[in-house]
């Protein structure tokens, strides 16, 4: 399974915890270590859990127990805005963003260059920047988001979660919805990140990308631990500790493939 | 205009960049197109109604007739400014019409029954409108109450508190020669200070964009329109505002309290436009959860929206009753309340949150104001009136409703 990094002191580490949401235990005892500069895959099946815990950490839920240090120290992740201040960044699945307001507006949204007289130049050219750092494709920063592609969205909520210099970033499956080109843009940007001693969470259901970044991969199946691997680890492996069984439909699916038709 | 290299945003060669005056007006056609009409229908809809008035009584558009419908406007549109604010959350305030005659009320008991200065009913008055503001939004925060029950509530018990002050006798006359009075009445601006007003919006137009386009450049971003664009809006803003005045000037002039109000929507348009927390209005009207995620405490956003919506709507009361000299239990009630509504939809701002604009208040109860001095300089009865009003608020959110489909539809939400 995974090495263990005891020389270091992860910046980000979970112990414990479990969020209820009603009758549904959505996660159960997670245990979770992010240290800086490595990107930790987060992966399973729908509803395994992973946007749950990600919401947690972004300071959106509350878990219902357990305990999260955050460098070193016992932290309660009350609001999000407690979170992104602390230096949690997160790109959420849905990308909560403003459809009403423009890029920019929604790049700074809650952390705007001078407040009481907001400087939309400075704001633009940091935008314009930022969004040429991820190879964006965007026609102008100055309509609103409704306007944008689905993608376009995706490295909108990409570029927003950058601007505050965070010390982790978790990004909910930010390369579901993007181009050829801009996801290999994101994955360099995960590596470039990484390289810069950031911490990354990162949820993606495409193993390739996952094994292309990742440094550990940690598996959630119905909310539970379900073992951390690395990106040499086989895929018969990881699909089993995904899906909970050796004999599935992903490896049913795989010999049918291999096996000559009609034999 | 030539820029010197490509500009940091324009580098997608998809989009079609308007240059020019040619280049704004088509991009205004395409954005009315879309649906988003911005205040085109107010304006139509009052050049309209001016119309039809004249013809049938020309003596609606005599500047003196205008005045008076300045001077009435002002107390209502104050009420309308703050509805602005609950709106852009996607809330509602039924309770703006009680709370004026409230503080009418207030207004009288403490300056003319108690016999204590008027400067202290004031503060009273515009208190009590922050403390039911701040009590709705509680509410609403910490229990999930809709805004319109616990405003519904509040015009109830607003009421019978006003009755109540009011007591047996019913109305309080205010002083005639009072400063307050006069200052709802008589006051109008002098007509050199009237002058330079209306030369100063092109003036900062003209100026704050020329200081826009020189920053832009030196960081080498497009100036769309440049400065032609820019010369013609300052120049055409500047010729209206100055034949209006001219215009009023020939009559009684343009009443004081009408610049308040003016001074009130520009400070709130500033405040909506130019802060962070005029962003942060437009983004929990727009998307509560995502503002929230962004680190916006929505909490204290509300707060400060039905802060603002109750005083500004006392501040209404108070100017009313200066206008009537009198504080009374019919004050605040009738169709005050649905007016300052009506006035802040008609004038653009939307009924579903994260769309409007502080002029939206001024536009609409110039509608709603206009109508009602027709109907009136016609001899018509208020049952008319009513109708009329109500058809054009159904045509205003008509017209907000069909813009928001034509809108998703373009991709503008
Ligand atoms: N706000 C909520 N209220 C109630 N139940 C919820 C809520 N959010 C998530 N759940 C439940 O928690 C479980 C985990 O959901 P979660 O969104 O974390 O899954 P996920 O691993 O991100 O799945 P996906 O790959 O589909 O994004 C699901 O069973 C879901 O129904
Ligand atoms: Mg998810």
């Amino acid at each position: 399974m995974a090495e263990n990094e005891s020389s270091r002191e992860p910046i980000l580490k979970l112990r414990g915890v479990s969020k209820q949401f009603g009758a549904v235990q959505a996660l159960e005892d997670i245990e979770l270590d992010v240290f800086a500069g490595e990107v930790v895959a987060l992966v399973g099946d729908n509803g395994a859990g992973k946007s749950t815990l990600v919401k947690i950490l972004a300071g959106v839920h509350q878990p219902t127990s357990g305990s999260i240090q955050f460098m070193n120290r016992p932290v309660a992740l009350d609001s999000p805005g407690k979170a992104l201040e602390m230096g949690i960044a997160t790109v959420f699945q849905d990308l909560s963003l403003c459809e009403n307001l423009d890029v920019v507006a929604n790049l700074f949204l809650g952390h705007e260059l001078s407040p009481w007289r907001l400087d939309e130049v400075q704001m633009e050219v940091r935008a314009w920047t930022l969004l040429r750092e991820l190879a964006a494709r965007i026609p102008s920063v100055r309509e609103p988001v409704a306007s944008l592609s689905g993608g376009q969205r995706q490295t909108v909520a990409i570029a927003r979660s950058l601007l505050l210099d965070p010390r982790i970033i978790m990004l909910d499956e930010p390369t579901a919805a993007l181009g050829v080109a801009q996801t290999a843009e994101v994955l360099n940007l995960i590596e470039r990140v990484r390289d810069r001693g950031l911490g990354v969470i990162l949820i993606s259901h495409n193993m390739e990308d996952v094994r292309a970044v990742a440094d550990r991969i940690v598996v959630l199946r119905l909310g539970r631990n379900n073992g951390i691997f690395t990106p040499e680890s086989s895929n018969a492996e990881l699909v089993a500790a995904i899906t909970g069984a050796t004999e599935n439909s992903v490896s049913r699916r795989q010999a049918r493939k291999l096996e000559p038709t009609g034999a | 205009m030539n820029e010197p290299q490509a500009a940091l945003d324009r580098s997608d060669s998809r989009v079609r960049h308007d240059e020019g005056i040619g280049g704004a007006v088509r991009g205004f056609i395409d954005r009315v197109r879309s649906g988003d009409l911005g205040v085109l229908p107010v304006i139509l809809g009052l050049i309209l109604i001016a119309t039809v008035f004249w013809s049938l009584n020309p003596v609606f558009l005599a500047p003196n007739n205008l005045a008076n419908l300045l001077f009435d406007a002002a107390a209502v549109g104050c009420i309308s400014l703050g509805v602005v604010c609950v709106l852009m959350l996607g809330e509602i305030d039924l309770s703006v019409g009680s709370m004026s005659g409230l503080a009418s009320a207030i207004l009288g008991v403490i300056w003319v029954k108690a016999g204590l200065p008027p400067a202290l009913a004031i503060l009273v008055a515009l208190a009590s409108g922050a403390f039911m503001g701040f009590v709705y939004a509680t509410l609403l925060n910490r229990f999930g109450m809709p805004s319109f029950v616990s405003t519904l509530a509040g015009l109830l018990a607003m009421l019978g508190l006003q009755l109540y002050l009011l007591g047996s006798t019913g109305s309080i006359n205010l002083p005639y020669s009072s400063a307050l009075v006069r200052f709802g009445q008589i006051h109008v601006m002098p007509a050199w200070f009237s002058y330079m007003t209306a030369i100063l919006p092109g003036a900062l137009i003209l100026l704050l964009g020329l200081d826009r386009m020189r920053r832009r450049r030196a960081v080498q971003l497009s100036n769309p329109g440049g400065l032609s664009v820019l010369l013609a809006k300052a120049a055409i803003l500047t010729a209206v505002l100055l034949v209006a005045v001219y215009y009023l000037n020939q009559g009684r002039g343009i009443p004081w309290m009408f610049g308040l109000f003016v001074l009130l929507v520009v400070l709130m348009d500033y405040a909506l436009t130019r802060t962070q927390w005029g962003r942060a209005m437009f983004a929990v009207g727009g998307n509560r959860e995502a503002a929230r995620r962004s680190g916006i405490n929505v909490s204290r956003i509300r707060i400060s929206a039905f802060m603002l919506c109750s005083s500004l709507a006392a501040l209404g009361g108070i100017l009313a009753a200066s206008r009537l000299a009198s504080s009374s239990q019919q004050a605040g009630t009738g169709d005050v309340n649905l007016n300052a509504i009506a006035a802040a939809v008609i004038g653009g701002t939307s009924l579903f949150g994260g769309r409007g604009s502080a002029w939206s208040a001024l536009l609409g109860i110039l509608v709603i104001q206009s109508i009602s001095n027709g109907l009136t300089l016609l001899n018509l009865s208020s049952s008319l009136r009513y109708m009329i009003t109500g058809a054009v608020l159904a045509i205003a959110v008509i017209v907000d409703s069909l813009a928001r489909q034509s809108r998703a539809s373009h991709g503008r939400a």
